[in-house]
């Protein structure tokens, strides 16, 4: 703020102030002509107005409230670059309780650090840790169950886009992942026809009935050839490519939708997932403590 | 009284076509706010279909209680108080005309269009352009009327219900129209002219100021009018109706930031806001002094008259909201209410306690005048009705305290390991039974409103059959 835009609200504010302070003070008292007389003698409607001082103790109050913000804006910031005699900023009043907390908890996460991730599961206390954490910045899209919903991965499955190992699960949760589809219709020749052929033949490739099925015949064999287009992401055979996140096609498992409205929409469009990194928001530990306990949502249960 | 000649013929065409348009409204948005109360306690109510959605039924609950319901009861009770008080009839009574149909213009454009899902998306403010800019030219309208009134007075002086009538009209004319300035980019659609914080500040400059001047300054007018006439007793203090008015109309205009405490606003902004907000206890509780200390003389009146009862309960909801503000614009305090349902509370005590129970007391002074009728059909409903209001209101409040206190210690409880103790929908299970309880308050006030309905219905039949006659009025 400039200086002259930094003047003019302080001008403004006290001014303000001073001038209810100035509004009461003037007329704290009756004149002796107006104490001489019970009503000010206007009628309207049959309704007059008594001449009476304002109550001593609503005029207190008022002045105490004009003092207490004269006081709360010379300690705190308020007129205009003036930054207080306190110096409190917001800013600063949340990275001193981030700190404090952060130091409160970090011989604790200390100690999770050296648990590996695949025996995080035989430590009951860290991943009680694990679960909050995942019910505080994982749960709003995987689910308080960590079953995903649409758009977002389950994660109790073996299915994984990204891959299942401790060290993908880091790097999800750290780097984050950005899934990103491009529109293909265009590539498979451009018609409405094109793109159910091939909507048909990605259902088909992880439904045995629909490939054996004469009515799909004719899809299936014009959109085949033209699946040389998706093999780049989701593999010549559609099993997909953990390296760039590209789905696996031939299991049943559908990240965003099994329908074919829905096949094709994504075809036609294409579509794109993000999934934010947490690296700056967790702590090294904190993200350690948090992929033990990713890690072992798909462990089958010894 | 005043020396005068006769008596001026009032016009109170546009005073009853707002005033039973006030109950209609009532009944459509206070059902409104029922369903969706009902919808947050069961959220499959909603049955899947976007136009029943909360998100969509909200905005329509708030348009219908504060624009339709309070800004009919509003118009309508200013239109009657400034021609009797400045002792004159109406000033252009063609325009008032145009002012009452295009205000209900806009107001079943808005039941259409909300549910819809066609919204500026600035809350109270969430009508698209084609409608605000109807909105502006009614309003516009309805200030020529109000101040040529007021201009052509019999009276020396300006009573000071006009005061805060011409301070919320002229006051609302220019908050409407700033927040809504925005570019259109088709008939259903347009965006703000403001941009990120800006927008924000802007937006809450005006959604705090709809709160002080449509439902403080207004409803202050009204009050300060219906109060006297119905206690038979004078203003308690001129003095004081003048500091407060200045004071009020004044220190409200700054208040708006504390809806933005710990946000991306300047710190300086924020701070200067909850200062203000401060200062503004006073202002604000000298017109329940002045409303309550009327009655001094006349408390036997509580015992005997139901209207006066809800005349003072509405002043009393309206000290304890205006105290409540304050007290939540502290930034520690705000840090814990914040987005949780106390805000929802405090709301509700200022237009369940205040803005409608005022309005109700309001009408029931006014409409037997309306139509020469010595009374309402029935005072024991009045009775009932101002105990379903009042025992509906302490439920709502009571509830969402609890609820809202609730949620905020839930939100920032914290392990040892530095995570939340509780994630959200912990915290959203919890609130169940509460919004049952407020579910109940809201039928409760629902029903008080139906009860209404009916009793002005049968007291207009009245008027119309001869089978009334022992309750029309003699003289002026």
């Amino acid at each position: 703020m400039s200086g002259f835009w930094s003047g003019w609200v302080i001008v403004l504010v006290v001014g303000n102030l001073i001038f209810y302070g100035l509004l009461l003070l003037g007329n704290s008292r009756l004149t002796p002509e107006e104490a001489s007389r019970d009503t000010t003698g206007h009628v309207f409607d049959g309704i007059e107005e008594r001449n009476q001082p304002m109550p001593r103790w609503w005029l207190f109050l008022f002045i105490g409230t004009l003092l207490f913000s004269a006081v709360y804006l010379a300690l705190y910031p308020g007129l205009g670059n003036f930054p207080g005699l306190l110096g409190w900023t917001s800013a600063g009043q949340w990275q001193e309780e981030v700190e404090r907390a952060a130091e409160q908890s970090a011989p604790l996460f200390r100690e999770y650090a050296r648990i590996p991730i695949e025996e995080m599961r035989n430590h009951p206390e860290a991943l009680a840790v694990g679960g909050r954490l995942f019910a505080n910045h994982c749960a709003i899209c995987h689910g308080s169950d960590a079953r995903g919903a649409r758009g977002y991965p389950n994660l109790t499955d073996q299915d994984w886009l990204y891959g299942g190992t401790p060290e993908d699960i880091r790097t999800s949760i750290a780097k984050g992942r950005q899934g990103t589809m491009m529109p293909m219709k265009a590539l498979i020749g451009n018609t409405e026809r094109d793109v159910r052929d091939m909507a048909i033949y990605v259902q088909s490739l992880s439904n045995e009935n629909m490939r054996n099925n004469p009515g799909y015949a004719d899809s299936i064999a014009r959109a085949e050839p033209k699946f040389t287009m998706c093999a780049a992401c989701h593999g010549a055979d559609g099993t997909g490519n953990q390296v760039i996140g590209g789905p696996n096609l031939t299991d049943r498992i559908w990240l965003h939708s099994p329908r074919l409205a829905d096949i094709e929409a994504i075809i036609r469009n294409g579509i794109s997932s993000l999934m934010p990194p947490h690296e700056g928001v967790l702590t090294e530990e904190q993200i350690h403590v948090l992929t033990g306990y990713v890690y072992q949502l798909s462990q089958p249960q010894e | 009284m005043q020396a005068s000649t006769a008596p001026p013929v009032y016009n109170y065409r546009v005073v009853r076509q707002f005033t039973v348009m006030t109950v209609f409204w009532g009944i459509v948005g206070m059902f409104v706010g029922v369903w969706i109360a009902a919808q947050l306690a069961w959220p499959a109510l909603n049955f899947d279909i976007p136009w029943l959605s909360f998100g969509r039924l909200r905005p329509l609950h708030t348009n219908g209680v504060i624009f339709a319901f309070g800004g009919c009861a509003l118009i309508g009770t200013s239109l009657y108080v400034v021609q009797r008080t400045c002792h004159t009839t109406l000033a252009f009574p063609r325009l008032a005309g145009f002012v009452f149909w295009g205000y209900q213009a806009v107001l079943v454009l808005a039941v259409i269009t909300l549910p819809m899902g066609l919204t500026s998306t600035k809350e109270y403010a969430e009508l698209e352009w084609p409608i605000d800019i109807l909105l502006a030219v009614v309003w516009v309208s309805y200030a020529i009327v109000f101040f040529a009134t007021i201009a052509k007075r019999k009276t020396s002086h300006i009573y000071v219900a006009n005061w805060f009538y011409g301070a919320f009209i002229i006051t609302i004319a220019v908050l409407h129209i700033v927040n809504n300035l925005a570019i259109p980019v088709s008939l259903t659609k347009s965006y703000s002219l403001y941009s990120g914080t800006i927008d924000a500040m802007v937006q809450w400059w005006y959604g705090h100021n709809a709160v002080g001047f449509f439902l403080t300054a207004g409803f202050l007018g009204m009050m300060y009018y219906y109060v006297p006439v119905q206690a038979q007793r004078p203003v308690y203090s001129y003095r004081l109706s003048i500091v407060h008015f200045w004071a009020l109309i004044g220190v409200y205009m700054w208040a708006g930031p504390h809806h933005l405490h710990y946000s991306s606003l300047p710190d300086w902004v924020q701070s200067v806001g909850m200062a203000f907000s401060i200062v503004l206890l006073a202002p604000s509780w000298g017109g329940m002094i002045n409303g309550v200390m009327t009655l001094s003389g006349a408390w036997d009146k509580l015992r005997t008259d139901p209207i006066i009862r809800f005349l003072v309960v509405a002043l009393s909801f309206y000290g304890m909201s205006t105290f409540e503000g304050p007290m939540m614009s502290i930034k520690t305090v705000n840090a814990l209410s914040h987005n949780t349902d106390w805000t929802i509370g405090h709301v509700h005590a200022g237009a369940l306690g205040w803005v409608a129970m005022i309005t109700m007391g309001a009408l029931y002074v006014m409409i037997p005048r309306l139509y020469g009728r010595k009374q309402m059909f029935s005072i024991g409903w009045i009775n009932l009705h101002f105990w379903l209001s009042t025992v509906g209101t302490v439920l709502y409040i009571a509830a969402m305290w609890v609820s809202g206190i609730m949620q905020g210690l839930m939100w920032r409880a914290v392990n040892a390991d530095g995570t939340l103790t509780y994630n959200f929908i912990q915290e959203m299970a919890e609130r169940q039974p509460y919004y049952l309880v407020r579910l109940l308050g809201g039928i409760l006030f629902f029903a008080g409103m139906v009860l209404m309905a009916i009793n002005v219905y049968r007291t207009l039949r009245e008027t119309r059959t001869a089978s009334g006659a022992d309750n029309l009025a003699t003289g002026e």
